[in-house]
């Protein structure tokens, strides 16, 4: 039986990606952020899993107004990393889990969630970052990744609640895949950041700290949350902050164990905030 | 029967709704298109031909050869399909959100070291200070 071992909870800021890229690591700016993540690079290390289930959202890349999939799981064998108009990042092709993938979808659609199925898309800095992040700069990454797109850029977004319900509908089909895999969900997205209209640059480090804490002690009355609340507190993107709830819904209902939590102000435009829970 | 609609009273804010993504349509895929170097290029050849392929407002149209953004916002455009127009122009993002505070890049910088912009008073319409 497969089973979810960790959760992982980071901001996916494209100028991060770009940091790496260009070797911007030790610069000033830069250098407290990437501190931030060695423990998780070390941690990611020692307990690499078979497959992680990545919750993010495209950034007018994939998926242009055409087709807005509120859910859109990935069920392809690879993923090419996008070309988001500047050239594609020079990091691996995503090895997707399609049998696992295609598990997940039957059981979530038939736990009354209406997923679109997504054979072919590139990926963009939401799902790439975090992975380099956690991994580094390999030359192909350590395992495989099944990507779960999430519609958080045209209003309505799904609701915490939804989302929190997702995550348990998802772990129910995990633990039903005969295969004894070890996955990790990561949700992704958030902190508090404006990207638009006189307001952007807006940042809430006392209800960022507020979120994190009531996602490791109280998910359940966080996922209550209406979303006008993230938005006059944490800002129009800060919204994204919602696919951490699908992360923490796919956890055990036991307390999580806090393997690592930190947070900081600014990356580019945005709040970093980061968690890693396991399942004890 | 009218939607409810909580997020009209945030100040400096345009929610990219159902209602503003049909009114913004082919603005935002105008944008879409400039994720093609071929595209990009016809676009910075001659701004003006290539915006009237497109089935946009003549106001639309405007806003983007003005690159106001805030003005793209309010007709319908998404800060995400935006952006490629700034990175046509070999903007930084940085720029484009300095651009929409009217503060000067630096300026936007300097808040953003700070700590970025309070919420403080920037909840909704009306809030003190």
């Amino acid at each position: 039986m497969a089973t979810i071992t960790a959760s992982v909870y980071t901001s996916h800021v494209p100028a991060i990606g770009a940091a790496l890229d260009l070797g911007k690591t030790n610069e000033p700016y830069w250098q407290p952020v990437f501190a931030g993540y060695e423990p998780s690079k070390a941690w990611f290390a020692q307990n690499t899993p078979d497959v992680i289930f990545l919750v993010y959202n495209d950034h007018a890349t994939a998926f242009s107004l055409d087709l807005i999939p509120t859910f859109a799981i990935g069920t392809g064998p690879s993923y090419p990393p996008a070309d988001e108009g500047w050239g594609a990042r020079p990091v691996p092709v995503v090895q997707g889990h399609p049998e696992l993938a295609a598990h997940i979808a039957q059981s979530v659609i038939q736990d009354d969630f209406d997923l679109t199925i997504v054979n072919r898309m590139d990926v963009d800095h939401g799902l790439t970052v975090p992975l380099s992040l956690l991994c580094g700069q390999p030359q192909a990454w350590p395992c495989r990744v099944i990507p779960f797109a999430v519609n958080v850029v045209q209003y309505p977004v799904p609701s915490g609640r939804r989302c929190f319900n997702l995550g348990r509908a998802i772990r129910k089909a995990v633990e039903s895949y005969d295969e004894p895999l070890k996955v990790q969900i990561w949700g992704t997205g958030g902190m508090s950041h404006q990207l638009q209209g006189p307001r952007a640059g807006l940042i809430n480090r006392e209800w960022d700290n507020a979120f994190l804490d009531r996602l490791i002690a109280d998910p359940e009355g966080l996922a209550s949350m209406p979303h006008i609340e993230y938005v006059r507190e944490a800002g129009s993107e800060g919204i994204e902050l919602v696919m951490w709830l699908i992360a923490r819904g796919a956890m055990s209902d036991r307390p999580p164990k806090v393997v690592h939590r930190f947070y900081h102000v600014p990356a580019s435009n945005t709040a970093v905030g980061h968690l890693i829970l396991e399942n004890q | 029967m009218a939607l409810d609609k909580p997020y009209k009273d945030i100040p400096g804010t345009t929610i990219f709704d159902a209602d503003q993504a049909r009114k913004g349509y082919y603005l935002n895929q105008f944008c879409m298109s400039l994720m093609k170097a071929e595209n990009r290029e016809r676009f910075k050849a001659n701004e003006r031909a290539y915006l009237d392929e497109w089935p946009m407002t003549e106001e639309q149209k405007q806003a983007v050869l003005a690159r106001d953004l805030n003005r793209c916002i309010e007709l319908g455009g998404n800060i995400y399909f935006l952006a490629k127009i700034g990175a046509t122009d070999g903007r930084s993002f940085q720029y484009m959100a300095a651009s929409m505070t009217g503060m000067t890049q630096e300026e936007y910088a300097k808040m953003m070291l700070e700590g970025g912009r309070s919420p403080k008073g920037n909840r909704y319409i009306g809030e003190d200070k």
